[in-house]
């Protein structure tokens, strides 16, 4: 007994110690690019774009990486919206009495997940070359909309995977085809697992770096054509952080914290989304 | 559009039905076999349902009732792992084999489930749900035909007020109530019910018995049951299966007075 005590003693300790260095880990990062970058944070920027160069230019802001930044996102996500969910579907539903099928739909889909951003940018870059098309805002969309398609892709099927299978039943029974059952009730039982799908693949694509690199280029104004090349806020980052003047990368920490902040109010709506919805999802 | 057209508009009229149909077949099973890679789930399986019966298929746990069931309205179709063969035919509708509309044949035959699983929507939209999918699209008509089934079910009076809230607000037992008017608002012939009482309390399943026996004036049940009780309540014609063969079937007395085979009268003595 004494035995079982200490084991389950020394487990807890464990336990708890893992628990609380992850969330130490995030109080770290947000920690120091606070710090570093409190003397550059101000109202300016977040509502202006940047003065003499984002390379060498202390003033202005870095608006135009926050608007770049959303757009690509917003972008990105719609494309994958667009192509993973009837993916998502068509694995749980008609590929459903084929289960080779369905693994080797899904081994290519983890496989897409963890190839590296830079290889996604080197795709998108070619592919940009190949169309004749200069690194611009419609470039980035497509390239990060790639990256972040599986992660959609295999999320929205995890979602799908839970859901029982007396549902599929009563609604199939009730005279539905495969078709309106994966709309009509699947996509309704599994909405709240989707819109945190969406909202983190979204928080994913704004915070890539290397994927944008090539594609979308940079520059210090708010794109106004899907041809224009757009900033985006880790690459405002990247740029900054190299810069051998202290103001701007003192810029850079902040414009990290508002990335990280960006990022921390999108888990957070995802957070309180899903619940939500998994709460009164009657409609 | 009047209300009294919804019966005709939709399927057969529940009189008509009756006056149609004094215990013939309804439906009719031929060489069914079922496997499951090796292993042979039912055995050549040939079964005639009587209409207007409940019908109660009899035996222990994992014999194949709820295998058979799910094959009459070819719900097999979900299961990756189950090779069918045979024919069950309905109205001269091959369901196993038919090129006709496989969920039209479907809505022939309402399905009732171990455990309620009410549609992720409102308590309305539940029922509304097969109504709609049979194209009609009269927001009057729907509201009757809504209001006709949960009161069919005895349900009309507790959800009246709340019937825009989740269907999942309800009780186990409202929701398998409601999971039943779902199904019967779509007008079926046939309702499969897979242990529909497994699931809820004493109280509950007698409001679901209780249903059953009113219901059979106008539909055709079949019943999974493993509850030997429960059978001697409510069926009228009985198939008793074991090992994914059907063992012996007749009236009630018969089967549980007069058992023949050695499986049965071993059944009925542990299920006393």
């Amino acid at each position: 007994m004494k035995r079982k005590n200490i084991e389950e003693g020394i487990f807890k300790i464990l336990s708890a110690v893992a628990s609380y260095s992850i969330i130490a880990i995030l109080a770290f990062i947000l920690l120091i690019v606070f710090v570093k970058g409190f003397g550059a944070l101000n109202l300016d920027m977040i509502t202006k774009t940047p003065k003499g160069g984002f390379y060498y230019g202390g003033e202005g802001g870095v608006l135009n990486a926050i608007v770049g930044s959303i757009y690509i996102g917003l972008g990105s996500t719609v494309i994958a919206i667009i192509i993973g969910a009837p993916a998502a579907l068509y694995i749980n539903v008609h590929l459903i009495r084929f289960k080779k099928a369905q693994n080797v739909v899904r081994y290519f889909l983890d496989a897409l997940w963890g190839i590296p951003p830079i290889v996604y940018g080197a795709f998108g870059f070619t592919l940009m070359l190949y169309l004749g098309m200069n690194a611009s805002l419609i470039a980035g969309i497509i390239t990060v909309s790639l990256l972040i398609l599986p992660i959609m892709v295999r999320s929205f099927d995890e979602v799908l995977c839970t859901i029982p299978k007396g549902l599929h039943e009563a609604s199939l029974a009730l005279g539905s085809t495969k078709t309106e059952m994966a709309y009509k009730v699947m996509f309704k039982q599994g909405f709240s697992g989707f819109i945190t799908a969406v909202l983190l693949s979204f928080a994913r694509g704004i915070g890539d770096a290397a994927a944008v690199m090539f594609t979308a280029g940079y520059t210090d104004l708010i794109p106004v054509t899907f041809d224009e090349p757009a900033a985006t806020l880790p690459l405002a980052v990247f740029f900054q952080l190299s810069s051998p003047i202290p103001e701007v990368r003192e810029r850079a920490y902040a414009s990290a914290a508002i990335l990280t902040i960006m990022i921390l109010v999108i888990s957070l709506v995802a957070r309180f989304v899903s619940h939500r919805y998994s709460k009164s999802n009657i409609n | 559009m009047s209300f009294s057209n919804i019966d005709t508009m939709t399927e057969v009229s529940v009189e008509q039905r009756e006056i149609n149909d004094v215990s013939s077949t309804i439906l009719q099973i031929k060489d069914l076999n079922v496997y499951v890679e090796d292993h042979h789930i039912l055995k050549n399986i040939n079964l005639e349902i009587p209409k207007n019966r409940v019908t109660v298929l009899l035996g222990p746990s994992g014999c194949g009732k709820t295998t058979l069931l799910k094959c009459m309205n070819k719900l097999t179709d979900l299961y990756r792992e189950l090779e069918v063969s045979g024919s069950i035919l309905i109205d001269g509708d091959d369901i196993l084999n038919t090129s006709k509309n496989v969920p039209s044949i479907r809505q022939k035959m309402g399905l009732l489930s171990q455990r309620p699983y009410p549609l992720p929507v409102s308590i309305y939209k539940n029922v509304a749900y097969g109504i709609k999918l049979k194209g009609i699209r009269d927001k009057k008509l729907i509201q009757y035909s809504v209001q006709k089934n949960l009161e069919e079910v005895g349900l009309w009076d507790e959800v009246k007020d709340r019937l825009n809230s989740p269907a999942t607000s309800l009780s186990i037992g409202q929701q398998q109530r409601l999971c039943l008017a779902r199904g019967l608002a779509v007008k079926p012939r046939i309702i499969l019910a897979d242990e529909p009482t497994s699931a809820l309390d004493p109280i509950s399943s007698k409001t679901i018995e209780e249903l059953f026996r009113r219901l059979k004036k106008h539909y055709t049940i079949i019943l999974v049951t493993h509850v030997l009780r429960q059978a001697i309540r409510l069926a009228d014609n009985v198939v008793f299966m074991s090992d994914g063969a059907i063992i012996e079937q007749g009236s009630p007395d018969e089967l549980f007075n007069n058992p023949q085979t050695d499986k049965l009268k071993e059944y009925l003595v542990e299920g006393n």
